[in-house]
């Protein structure tokens, strides 16, 4: 028997989102900034106060009822992370504040003591600074050497370019899996294939990935992958960075201090185990519940829903951007994620963002922590629309409507 | 909407697609790049100063409607003056572009055409962008920048 997903029922999704109720400047908000962050579903709001409310107390730490509820909702929540990813153990799981924090963790840990002068760390041409400036920290603290993958004029990702670049030196392949600048989606799976057949390590920067398909570790064969909470319909403050259990084990800590031990002296101390090695101080607790309720969310609507709801938003807004006049899309790979990013002819984009910002449309405007990539498409800026499971076709017309006046205005 | 007209008026519009003094000046005696790492607008200032007065200025550079008209309507209000009557202007300028949107500001001629600004305060560098890289071509300083 054949069966056919019901489509998301976007009413509904909306209903769940209260500042989507909100108004800006008069005008019901049209949020398209979702690449920069999501917005977040009243369950994780509620998360949020109910842990505060109900169970506050510090974890791994307590004997009394209160810590010892915190401690299980705390792991609970790892638990879930580990299923949403795919990942084998919970060892495996560690939560940092953002994706920042995961790639600068491996880039300490795991890269700054295994480099050598003339090593190499190969990244692509379209990553976020979050995924340069932490190995170029790492390499010139070693002498080793950035190497960068280049990109075409769509904004693929060259792949025999990739692996000519792959040299008895390169240490570590760190590559998003969709670039924020242009919605590419790139092959994780083939790269990191690609990667291990030359005995390199690769880190997936899955920040813009996670919240639009399903992401798979084991299946993605990575050795790591990051990922921001707040990006996943999710609180701000809390993420995780997925390593496999022989590389976490083999690394030394990042931070020191407390719960990342396991004893003390003014002589020596020892770690402790997976994954608290890596967790020093106290964390967000609250945060991980939060991110817990987000991807139970996120898994109640699905992401076959989500992808094909988005692939409709995608293509919409696709097709009503480049349709206004002097408009030219940056970024037009044939695998991309819900990601409009384009120019607009003698109009500079902070322009733009101020004019449809007027209709209380909220995009993004910039370089957007990518400029190796607006340098490489000769732009110092773009216009950036993102779309999320909650947007809607009227929301895309909207966004027409706005850059048809922004026409006007320069007319 | 009123606010956007008080923001692309007709003078700024006409600047950013006409601006003046745009292109680089053979011999300057000072110049100085400005730069606003938040959106990428970046220009450079050409000064020719004899003595004290501002003989020549021009600008080249890319950026945002605001940036641009602004770096041409002080490039033409600068010109002819001393370095202190430019320095005045500038803190005139600042005044008016940082004053609450609800209160009189001063008259500056062209340059009032700017004051829509304050109604939209992430824009305010945009507008004095130019102005602070004048300051800093006087100073000496090769590269300014909005965040410094």
């Amino acid at each position: 028997m054949i069966t056919t997903t019901p489509a998301l029922d976007v009413a509904k999704v909306r209903a769940d989102f209260p500042i989507l109720d909100r108004t800006v400047h008069g005008r019901p908000l049209v949020y398209l900034d979702n690449a920069a962050t999501t917005q977040k579903p009243r369950v994780v709001l509620d998360t949020l106060a109910s842990y505060y409310s109900g169970i506050n107390a510090n974890v791994h730490r307590g004997v009394h009822e209160l810590s010892e509820q915190a401690t299980a909702a705390y792991e609970a929540a790892r638990e879930r992370v580990r299923a949403f990813f795919n990942a084998g153990s919970v060892r495996e799981i560690v939560f940092t504040r953002n994706a920042t924090e995961g790639i600068n963790l491996v880039a300490q840990s795991f890269a700054r003591p295994l480099l050598r002068p003339g090593d190499e760390v190969l990244i692509s041409a379209m990553e976020h600074h979050s995924n340069i400036v932490p190995w170029q920290m790492a390499c010139e603290a070693t002498g080793a050497k950035l190497s960068v993958a280049p990109i075409d004029d769509r904004g693929d990702l060259i792949l025999d370019e990739l692996e000519r670049r792959l040299t008895p030196r390169t240490r570590l392949l760190a590559v998003t899996h969709m670039s924020n600048a242009l919605g590419t989606i790139t092959p994780a799976r083939d790269i990191v294939r690609m990667a291990h057949a030359h005995g390199v390590p690769v880190l997936i920067d899955a920040s813009q990935a996670a919240y639009h398909m399903r992401l798979d570790v084991q299946a993605l064969g990575c050795d790591f992958l990051v990922a921001t909470g707040h990006k996943l319909y999710g609180p701000t403050g809390i993420g995780v960075l997925y390593g496999r259990e022989a590389r976490l084990e083999a690394m030394p800590p990042f931070l020191g201090g407390g719960d990342m031990i396991a004893s003390v002296t003014f002589e020596r101390s020892t770690w402790n185990v997976l994954p608290y090695k890596f967790e020093a101080g106290t964390p967000h607790m609250a945060g991980a519940l939060g991110l817990h309720a987000a991807l139970d969310y996120i898994e109640a609507a699905g992401f076959d829903r989500i992808a094909a709801h988005e692939k409709q938003l995608l293509e919409a807004a696709t097709e009503a951007v480049s349709g206004v006049p002097g408009v030219r899309l940056i970024g037009t790979a044939p695998n991309k994620g819900s990601i409009v990013s384009f120019v607009m002819d003698g109009v500079h984009p902070h322009d733009i963002g101020t004019i449809v910002d007027r209709e209380g449309i909220a995009i993004r405007t910039g370089h957007h922590c990518a400029q190796p990539v607006m340098e490489r498409f000769g732009v110092p800026a773009t216009a950036r629309a993102s779309f999320a499971m909650y947007n809607t076709l009227d929301e895309v017309e909207a966004l027409a409507r706005a850059l048809r006046k922004v026409r006007e205005v320069f007319a | 909407m009123s606010d956007l007209s008080d923001l692309y008026q007709e003078v700024i519009l006409d600047h950013n697609r006409r601006p003046r003094n745009f292109h680089a000046l053979a011999e300057p005696s000072h110049s100085a790049e400005g730069y606003n790492p938040l959106c990428g607008d970046r220009l450079t200032l050409y000064l020719k100063v004899n003595g004290d007065t501002i003989e020549d200025v021009s600008f080249e550079g890319a950026g945002c409607a605001i940036s641009k008209a602004s770096a041409s309507l002080m490039t033409d209000a600068v010109k002819g003056r001393t370095r202190a009557e430019a320095e005045a202007l500038f803190a005139r300028f600042h005044r008016m572009v940082t004053t609450p949107p609800d209160q009189p500001v001063e008259e500056m001629g062209k340059l009032s055409s700017l004051a829509g600004v304050r109604e939209f305060p992430v824009r305010v560098k945009c507008a004095s962008l130019a102005w602070h890289t004048l300051k800093a071509a006087f100073s000496n300083e090769r590269l300014t920048s909005t965040e410094k």
